[in-house]
């Protein structure tokens, strides 16, 4: 199979898949093969591209041109290549979870809630592949209304009110600021293609340069940069399996994955440690970081808890990429990976306790970790990788972010990164305490039933998928090699 | 018979017209304004392609030569123009069957067939002309059918709106002809080209030709509804009836603006804009009425009075484009043109959907409507999103057109402001997405029916073209580019 059909079809499939669904809406066995199948075609279709691009090949497609000399256009480099395949490789997991969890919960609008997740995984793949800043806002954009539904899924007026500040935020930011940016970026160069070495250098002057990114940071909502990080909390009234894989790899990593990209391809790393235009984002992230895990502390509802870890856990990326060093850029790929591993990890357990207990906040799980010992030693491989604790994966990408931050004398980020490990540590090791060493507190009086006392471990899919993306925590740890090769070669493009 | 062209495209509505009273029956009149509307627009394909292939298309009316006769001279503008109103008519005529018989009086069924058909011979006439009298002469054909169209609206205050209309498009007709009366006094011609060279060597200075400009620009804001001259707009477009608001939503403002581009461009040139400062004036008020009414459309409960404000917002974008007077920004303005009646129709499509089977386009009896009629609310869906400008739909090619343009024209917060107006468009939309979607409807046990084929289908050839030339712009920005060149460029 041609490499060209095989980007053309990593967005034809998941498409061509909800339409079959929304066809077999009426027969949930159906339904839920299709979109199990649909993934796992996926991705082999992803996988089928890995190979060539490890050999240094970057296969193109030319869709179409939008504009005069503007085109919808394709390109596989290696950081996009690293993004689908986490990505597609997760949507397989997350599928079979989700099934465990929509029919636990017995969530209502299911069709309508596969469908919107194959258009998001479609939108992200685009997003991965595109070759330059009109095809990513495309996709930026696509995935922000596709997402839209899941988060508003449960139709109450909570969810609603979150999909608002969800909608308002991400199109706000993405309008006002990164269509503008990327206008401006275009009307200074002529072009949005996607460089190494990046297009900007020399076009725009001295401090506009720093306006210029600032637009393009904020104009990526996604990335949840502080101020603008809002709507990731709010995010969390969609179904957990929508949390996982959208809300803490998919439309997250679109972030930060667009946010290196322009970085490195649209302003270049010469380009910005010469004008040092990027120097204020080094403070913006490091405070983000700090600030979200502060937050995170003090969350006692385990979702929220985690949005707000994600948060800081995105602006390590965004910092690491700020430092602009070729070995932190490195740093930055792994994290993308390392996180997502981890967070669909602690996002799993998290509805997993939900499904079986009905349990939300930090302050019920004591003693849980006898009744769903699976669950919960999963959930503590997840955080020891959020922490950075060996053997996980989070110790591999933090290794290459301080590596990066030693090596350019970055004080600031490196004192940031020691400050946070201790933060994070702060608010994840006393859940796994409670949950293993903790006794479980005797019932109120007021306390309903009390058969949600009497659960076991979740349902079989939520467990099969909750064991495998631990795994792969681990896994990545004993095995980097494919994520590192593919970030160096990022950044063998950069130099 | 191609070599008469020009002239088919107007006499053929405007023959068939009388045939309907003739036959004083709705389901022959409704046939009758089908095959006329798609002859029109069958006509007005090859008229297109004949100007593309072959330039100019000059007709003189019995052969009088210009500028003594009539001339109707159809260039890539207005052939371009000339497509637009005829595809949109006949895609409204199609639509209208079911609506027109649930919303207009049985009786009067057979008149407003006729009315409708005077509307589309006045709007496709005021675009073919090359004669600026004529083209009054055209406009107030297209006018009157309105009111008519208009008042039949089955709810009362459709009289008043209409009447309100009347009295001020009457008022902009007559500032048109009083402008047009003060050009005829100083060069002694009608016929725009010949204006147009006459103009070249008189002083633009002088008061009478400044009055002119004045008279003209104001009557015709008063027939597009530039802000604050839109009044009208809002209850008109509200009380009409469906298929009534959605072809005028989508040409008769559309055909004024192109009035506007000829009188602007053509009779008096680009460089008139230099004696005047007129451009920040046009520039200032498109940039206040995207943000007044915008926010205005966000307080408003009857969906079809909404998309009537947002309507005055879009005609802001068109505006505002136009006053850059640049290329990009005159191809932005035309191709808005185009983009704004594909999307604005599928809307007022959808809402005659609502008003068939709900019989109301309140939002609160919307509510929960998405899971009744899927289809339509998808095709409004689709609509809403062109008017944000997201991408992949029509909206978001006349967004950047508009950005690029105010780049160009060294205007970086207008360009912020387009933006900026644009959410506005997030809020008044997703309000009725949201409702639509997610709220229970108030009475549950009511049996509401998806839409009838014969409306859906229009519907989704609407909603259709508002991705597919959102995607595919090879033809529309192509045939833009080509009249904004023509149109900045000077030559007549």
């Amino acid at each position: 199979m041609s490499m060209e059909l095989s980007i053309i079809l990593a967005m034809a499939i998941p498409a061509v898949g909800a339409v079959l669904i929304a066809l077999s809406g009426r027969i949930p066995n159906l339904r839920e093969t299709i979109t199990l199948l649909t993934a796992i075609a996926l991705f082999l279709n992803v996988l089928n591209l890995l190979g060539p691009v490890l050999d240094g090949e970057r296969p193109e497609v030319h869709l179409l041109d939008m504009f005069p000399g503007l085109a919808i256009a394709f390109k596989v480099e290696p950081l996009g290549m690293m993004f689908s395949l986490i990505a597609s490789g997760l949507w397989i997991l997350n599928s079979i979870y989700s099934i465990g969890y929509m029919r636990g919960n017995k969530e209502k609008h299911q069709t309508r809630f596969y469908i919107c997740f194959a258009i998001a995984i479609s939108a992200t793949l685009g997003l991965a592949y595109s070759a330059n800043l009109l095809t990513l806002f495309i996709f930026y954009e696509v995935l922000t209304f596709s997402t839209y539904p899941l988060v508003s899924h449960k139709g109450n007026e909570t969810a609603l009110k979150g999909a608002r500040t969800y909608l308002g935020i991400l199109v706000t930011t993405s309008v006002a600021f990164l269509f503008f940016a990327i206008a401006w970026t275009y009307s200074a160069t002529g072009t949005l293609d996607f460089v190494d070495g990046g297009i900007l250098g020399g076009k725009v002057e001295g401090p506009l340069m720093g306006l210029l990114l600032m637009l393009f940071i904020y104009g990526i909502g996604k990335a949840a940069v502080m101020p603008v990080h809002r709507w990731l909390p709010a995010a969390m009234v969609a179904p957990t399996p929508v949390s996982a894989l959208l809300h803490a790899v998919a439309v997250v990593k679109s972030g930060v994955f667009s946010v290196v990209k322009v970085i490195v391809y649209t302003f270049g790393i010469d380009n910005l440690v010469t004008s040092g235009s990027a120097d204020w984002l080094v403070y913006i992230s490091g405070f983000t970081i700090i600030a979200a895990s502060m937050v995170a502390l003090r969350q006692d509802n385990l979702k929220r808890r985690l949005a707000y870890s994600t948060i800081s856990q995105l602006s390590y990326v965004v910092l690491a990429a700020a430092i602009l060093t070729p070995i932190s850029a490195v740093g930055a790929a792994l994290h993308i990976a390392a996180h997502a591993f981890g967070k669909i990890t602690l996002f799993f357990a998290a509805g997993s306790i939900y499904t079986a207990a009905h349990k939300t906040e930090v302050s019920q799980l004591n003693g849980i970790g006898w009744k769903m010992p699976i669950t919960m030693t999963a959930f503590a491989i997840g955080a020891l990788s959020m922490i950075g604790l060996p053997p996980t994966a989070g110790f591999v990408s933090k290794w290459y972010i301080i590596q990066g931050a030693m090596s350019s004398e970055n004080f600031v980020a490196l004192s940031v990164v020691i400050l946070s490990t201790l933060l994070n540590a702060g608010y994840f090791l006393p859940i796994i305490y409670a949950a293993f060493f903790r006794q479980a507190e005797p019932k109120g009086p007021d306390d309903h039933g009390g058969h949600h006392d009497h659960h076991g471990e979740a349902p079989l899919p939520i467990v099969i998928a909750i064991t495998s993306t631990a795994t792969l925590t681990i896994l990545m740890f004993f095995f980097p090699d494919v994520a590192l090769e593919l970030a160096q070669q990022m950044i063998g493009g950069i130099q | 018979m191609t070599a008469h062209l020009p002239i088919l495209q107007v006499l053929i509505p405007l023959m068939a017209a009388p045939l309907c009273v003739v036959f004083r029956h709705r389901d022959i009149a409704w046939i009758i304004v089908l095959l006329v509307s798609l002859i029109s627009f069958v006509i007005s394909t090859m008229i297109l392609d004949q100007v593309l292939t072959q330039g100019v298309i000059s007709y003189f009316m019995g052969d009088w030569p210009a500028p003594w006769g009539i001339e109707f001279r159809i260039d890539a503008v207005n052939a371009y123009i000339l497509l637009i109103v005829s595809a949109i008519g006949a895609v409204v005529a199609f639509y209208g069957r079911h609506s027109v018989t649930r919303e207009v009086p049985r009786d009067l069924i057979y008149l407003f067939y006729t009315a409708f058909l005077l509307c589309l011979t006045g709007l496709l006439g005021m675009t073919a002309t090359g004669d600026a009298f004529n083209l009054f002469v055209f406009l107030e054909i297209s006018s009157l059918s309105t009111y008519a169209m208009i008042s039949l609206g089955k709810d009362r205050r459709a009289l008043t709106a209409s009447y309100q209309y009347l009295i001020m498009g009457t008022l902009g007709a007559t500032f048109y002809v009083i402008g047009l009366g003060l050009l005829y006094m100083m060069t002694g011609t009608l016929n725009i080209v010949d204006l147009h060279a006459k103009l070249l060597d008189m002083d633009g200075s002088i008061r009478t030709l400044q009055a002119a400009l004045a008279f003209l620009t104001v009557g015709l804001s008063l027939k597009l509804a530039l802000f604050p001259l839109h009044l009208w707009l809002p209850n008109a477009y509200t009380y009409a009836p469906s298929s009534v608001t959605a072809f005028l939503a989508a040409t008769a403002t559309k055909v004024a603006v192109y009035v506007m581009l000829r009188v602007f461009f053509t009779i008096f040139g680009v460089d008139i804009f230099e004696e005047t400062g007129l451009a920040p004036v046009l520039m200032t008020l498109a940039i206040a009425g995207m943000f007044v009414a915008s926010t205005v459309a966000i307080f408003q409960n009857d969906m079809k009075r909404l998309l009537a404000y947002s309507s005055v917002a879009q005609i802001g974008y068109i505006m505002l484009g136009i006053s850059f007077l640049n290329v990009t920004g005159v191809s932005a303005g035309i191709v808005h043109l185009l983009n704004h009646a594909v999307m604005k129709c599928a809307a007022f499509l959808a809402m005659g959907c609502f008003m068939y089977r709900v019989g109301s386009v309140q939002i609160e009896d919307l509510h929960g409507i998405g899971k009744k009629m899927p289809w339509t609310m998808a095709a409004f869906v689709v609509a809403g999103l062109s008017l944000i400008g997201v991408p992949l739909t029509v909206g978001f090619i006349s967004k950047w057109y508009l950005i690029q343009a105010a780049m160009e024209a060294d205007m970086m917060p207008i360009a912020l402001l387009i933006l900026l107006s644009s959410l506005l468009a997030v809020v008044y939309v997703w309000r009725f997405i949201e409702v639509a979607y997610f709220k229970e409807p108030a009475n549950p046990s009511l049996k509401i029916k998806e839409a009838p084929l014969s409306m859906l289908i229009p519907l989704w050839v609407m909603a259709g073209a508002s991705i597919y030339f959102g995607v595919d712009t090879d033809m529309t920005l192509g045939v833009a580019q080509l009249a904004a060149e023509m149109l900045v460029g000077g030559a007549p």
